[in-house]
């Protein structure tokens, strides 16, 4: 089946429009469990991080996670939904790395509903809901390969991950296009990252999107048959699973056939598999989780949430806009999450280019974020004043990342420690004529017009200094030298 | 027999030794529980240590608590830490909890020792500890009746002397009729007033502990000690703890209580105090309510009165629909909270081909046919195109409940009905489940409707055997409940017939 060729637009031509609407789940940052006092955290020992409630043991209750329902509400609120009071229900059914044999979720009274998130570039995605719920635990197939079911002799389960506070957030099936598809995602990412709700990471399922595809005649409006795809791991997975289940589904319209109302599960080899299809129809016997109590924020949390979140991505693109970020640049900055530090040094006086460029070029390193904006907007001024050239300035950027979470990234400090002193011009002159000096054959081609030996002086100079001298500095002496 | 409180004010006083009121327990379990069956196990060794530590803080000057020395026994589906806690259960026979429960915790840690787990119908299922997976307990008034259930195991070892106080669990009356049919006090508290954390959950929003004792003190005196908010349980109520012992004094005049007439029949002070309550005709009664057990708690209502009490008979027309909507709600939660017995993580495995047939076969094999009949009354009952009609319209049912019992409460401070229909009955007499959960009917109401309950020996019925006054109180309205269960204390006939007749140690027990 040739099908992961076809673009939007040649369905669009094909008379067809892709119709997609995601279900997003993130594992919200909260440093303990939905319903336990055990640590929510990955990469421990298996089975250590559990306590009686995470193992579902016999006279174990839960008690919800206030910071969770904060980080829910805070996302809910960016995304302009409602909060609303709500209710946990147990969705029953056996799996073995479900401790209780049924999951605690929010059913039919989410607490986030009716909201929106605008992609940038225009469109506007509705949102359905935002709720909470736990996950599971996490199996592991002894026999099979790659731990998988297939031919498995037998099977472990690491009870760490279970009870870990997840929120699905579920988007109007208003997305028309696997580039829009994308775009709501790395949006809803850098929302959730801004807030600091989740970690958002889509290879380490610490955000996992499920899309239910379906196409519909252009300008038709209906809704058809849907299939959920899942295992999206990335954004280009998420995009060639949209392409190909859309062209699969308008081959099976051409072909007189429907689309069968299934999960299927992405591979790979580019192509959505059916998974197994079940004899019945799941029943999950919700029904109101009796050892909790309604959930019902009152004005007052709920504005203490907003008031405690950060400005959102969309507000701090059009500030850097505003400051002379072009789109890309300011997608950047927001996507590292410095935005609030790049603002925040240009309004104390900060170069604003320098200070863009700073965080395009050479911020893309951990603990960017921890700067404090003091610190930054003084290593621009040094940079700007001359004071540091900017390969110097790179580098204590570089020291003041790894510094940051211990607050000692005061870049004055760092500089002194490198030895980088600003360079008073007679001592520089001095170097570059000695520099001359020492090569006049060079010197006599430079003035002949050969621009390229300049290098042979700037080497000169920098050897000399051992790297800390401005080479354009250098290149602009040459030229008056040569002029003179 | 000494009462608990007895003996821990002369152990705080230290004139009596923890080690010593142990053995003396421990003895009469010896000599007689082979034919009560009030234990799953004693934690004979445990309780020693437990006990030589009290002394030791005696000794030492220390004060261990206003339960010092107590032994109490604690119904088996309570999780106490290296202890077996088995739910009378094949399926968990043998798991030993990694932790105390809170009530637990808190009955050690005022002083109490724990002497041992309690038998009781398999996952608190049942009205008359038949449904034991190890066997059913024994009725210490008469051996070949049952103690009622599903906390026989406690009731039982209290009747018998084999500890002052224990522990139980009540859901749909499982505290208040084994205490009827033993002839002791057994209290279910408010729906929150005692947290659940540790309780093995049968049907989570009815289930509450509370405690056996020979006397109202006792009983009141144990409340005290596991009531208050656990942060560890949601549904936990943050109320302050009143001083349950000052109610027990307070006397009963002026106090307004009402004979429930659904539950007692229009018996003959219907139109002595205010006429018939509406509704109140012969079709609203709920029959098998036996003659004697009517007939006592009248004479509990003419008690009162005579005690200065007002009295009068109200109609809560909802009780007659409780058993019914009991009986959908609470197997439903317990479909759900039973799923996790799976064979996965502890307790009973049987292995299988593969996940589900280790599943299928491991339920087959560890849970009784009680147990499996309410798991499937309850997961048809939440089934997809009969929720609405079963689970929505009994929780309706519930919210009338509720409403009913405030209305009766807006005339009224406390309650009274039997606690149950029938005296203690013969093993097998009521084998036929539609006639053992009738044994509920009137206990039901109050864990529809979240409010306390407790029962108060009152007198004899058929064959000289106990019967129990059920005193219902609005919610955490316990001190009234126990002022008035002190009062009916004061005035009740003494009980005439012998404990432990035919046992094969002594023909009479206790001193």
């Amino acid at each position: 089946m040739a099908a992961t060729s076809h673009s939007a637009a040649d369905n669009a031509s094909s008379g067809w429009e892709i119709v997609v609407g995601l279900e997003v789940h993130v594992e919200l940052a909260t440093d303990t469990k939905l319903f336990s006092a055990a640590p929510s955290r990955f990469g421990d020992e298996p089975n250590t991080n559990v306590t009686p409630v995470c193992l579902g043991l016999p006279g174990s209750l839960p008690v919800l996670n206030r910071r969770a329902v904060e980080l829910a509400m805070a996302v809910g609120l960016a995304l302009n939904c409602e909060i609303r009071p709500s209710v946990f229900h147990r969705k029953n059914y056996f799996y073995p790395d479900m401790p209780k044999d049924y999951q605690v979720s929010q059913y039919d009274q989410p607490i986030c509903s009716d909201g929106w998130l605008d992609v940038p570039g225009g469109s506007r995605i509705g949102i359905e809901r935002a709720h909470l719920e736990e996950d599971a635990g996490k199996t592991t197939h002894l026999g099979g390969a790659d731990g998988r079911i297939h031919g498995a002799v037998g099977a472990l389960v690491d009870y760490n991950r279970a009870g870990t506070p997840l929120l699905e957030i579920v988007s109007r099936p208003d997305i028309s296009s696997a580039a829009e598809a994308s775009a709501y995602v790395d949006e809803l990412r850098t929302i959730l990252l801004t807030l600091g709700a989740s970690d958002a990471r889509l290879e380490e399922g610490s955000m996992r999107v499920d899309a239910n595809i379906s196409v519909r005649p252009a300008g038709s409006g209906e809704l058809r048959t849907r299939c959920e795809v899942k295992n999206l791991n990335s954004l280009r997975s998420l995009r060639n699973a949209i392409d190909y289940e859309a062209r699969r589904h308008i081959d099976l319209y051409a072909a007189g056939d429907v689309p069968v109302q299934e999960t299927r599960h992405w591979s790979e080899d580019g192509r959505t598999h059916s998974l197994r299809s079940k004899e019945e129809a799941d029943d999950y016997r919700y029904f109101p989780e009796p050892d909790l109590v309604p959930l019902a924020p009152d004005d007052e949390w709920i504005a203490q949430v907003r008031a405690a979140m950060p400005e959102l991505p969309a507000s701090q693109r059009a500030r850097l806009h505003e400051c002379g970020a072009d789109p890309e640049d300011a997608q950047v900055i927001v996507g590292r999450g410095l935005a609030p530090v790049v603002l925040e040094a240009i309004e104390a006086g900060a170069d604003a280019k320098r200070t863009m460029t700073h965080a395009v070029q050479n911020l893309a390193l951990d603990g960017a974020e921890l700067l404090g904006i003091d610190h930054l907007a003084s290593l621009v001024q040094m940079e700007t004043s001359g004071q540091l050239t900017a390969t110097q300035a790179k580098t204590v950027l570089g020291i003041m990342c790894e510094r940051a979470a211990a607050g000692s990234a005061d870049p004055a400090a760092i500089a002194a420690e490198l030895g980088f002193e600003a360079m008073d011009t007679a001592e520089l002159e001095s170097l570059v004529d000695q520099a001359i000096a020492d090569n006049p054959e060079a010197w006599e081609k430079f003035c002949a017009g050969e621009a390229k030996v300049a290098g042979v002086f700037v080497g000169a100079v920098m050897k000399a200094t051992r790297g800390q001298a401005d080479g354009q500095a250098v290149t602009q002496l040459l030229a008056q030298r040569r002029g003179a | 027999m000494t009462s608990a409180h007895v003996i821990a004010s002369e152990v705080r006083a230290g004139t009596r030794r923890a080690t010593d009121v142990l053995e003396e327990f421990l003895g009469r379990i010896e000599t007689h529980d082979g034919d009560v069956h009030a234990f799953n196990t004693v934690s004979a060794e445990q309780a020693r240590a437990a006990a030589a530590a009290i002394d030791a803080s005696v000794d030492e000057g220390r004060d261990p608590g206003p339960l010092a020395g107590i032994p109490v026994a604690f119904k088996d589906n309570l999780c106490t830490r290296g202890v077996a806690t088995t739910c009378s259960s094949r399926m968990l026979e043998g798991w030993q909890p990694p932790y105390d429960a809170t009530v637990v915790q808190a009955m050690t840690s005022a002083g109490a020792v724990m002497i041992g787990k309690t038998n009781l119908d398999e996952f608190a299922m049942g009205s008359s500890t038949e449904h034991s997976a190890f066997g059913p307990t024994r009725n210490p008034y008469d051996l070949t009746r049952v103690p009622g259930g599903s906390s026989g195991g406690s009731a039982a070892a209290v009747a018998a002397g084999f500890a002052p106080l224990a522990l139980g669990s009540d859901t749909g009356g499982s505290i208040r009729q084994p205490a009827s049919l033993c002839g002791i006090v057994g209290i279910k508290p408010t729906y929150g007033r005692v947290s659940r954390y540790g309780l093995v959950a049968f049907a989570s929003s009815f289930d509450q502990i509370g405690p056996f004792a020979t006397d109202v003190a006792d009983a009141a005196l144990a409340l005290g000690v596991i009531s208050g908010h656990d942060p560890a349980d949601s549904t936990s109520i943050p109320a302050a703890v009143p001083d349950f012992a000052a109610a027990l004094a307070r006397g009963v005049e002026g106090l307004r209580v009402g004979v429930v007439s659904e539950l007692t029949g229009s018996g003959r002070n219907g139109a002595a105090n205010g006429g018939p309550p509406p509704g109140d005709a012969a079709g609203d009664m709920l029959d098998g309510i036996e003659a004697d057990v009517t007939e006592r708690v009248l004479e509990a209502a003419d008690a009162l009165a005579d005690a200065g009490a007002t009295v009068g008979r109200v109609s809560v027309p909802a009780v007659t629909y409780g058993l019914t909507a009991y009986y959908l709600i609470a197997p439903a939660e317990a479909s759900s909270n039973l799923a996790r017995y799976d064979g996965t993580r502890y307790g009973l495995r049987v292995e299988g081909a593969d996940v589900e047939e280790m599943n299928r076969l491991t339920r087959r094999a560890g849970f009784g046919d009680e147990v499996k009949a309410r798991i499937m009354l309850g997961t048809f009952a939440l089934s997809a195109g009969y929720y609405d009609a079963y689970y929505g319209k009994a929780q309706r049912v519930r919210m009338l409940t509720r409403r009913d019992f405030d209305a009766a409460y807006a005339d009224f401070d406390v309650l009274l009905s039997p606690t149950s229909p029938c005296v203690a009955f013969r093993f097998g007499e009521r084998a036929d489940p539609m006639t053992m959960y009738r044994c509920d009917t009137c206990t039901i109401p109050s864990n529809l409707s979240g409010d306390p309950a407790m029962s108060v020996p009152f007198g004899t019925g058929a064959e000289d055997l106990p019967v129990g006054v059920q005193v219902m109180a609005p919610a955490l309205g316990e001190e009234t409940m126990l002022t008035v269960a002190a009062a009916l204390e004061r005035a009740a006939p003494p009980l005439s017939k012998p404990l432990l007749a035919g046992a094969a140690g002594s023909a009479r027990a206790g001193s």
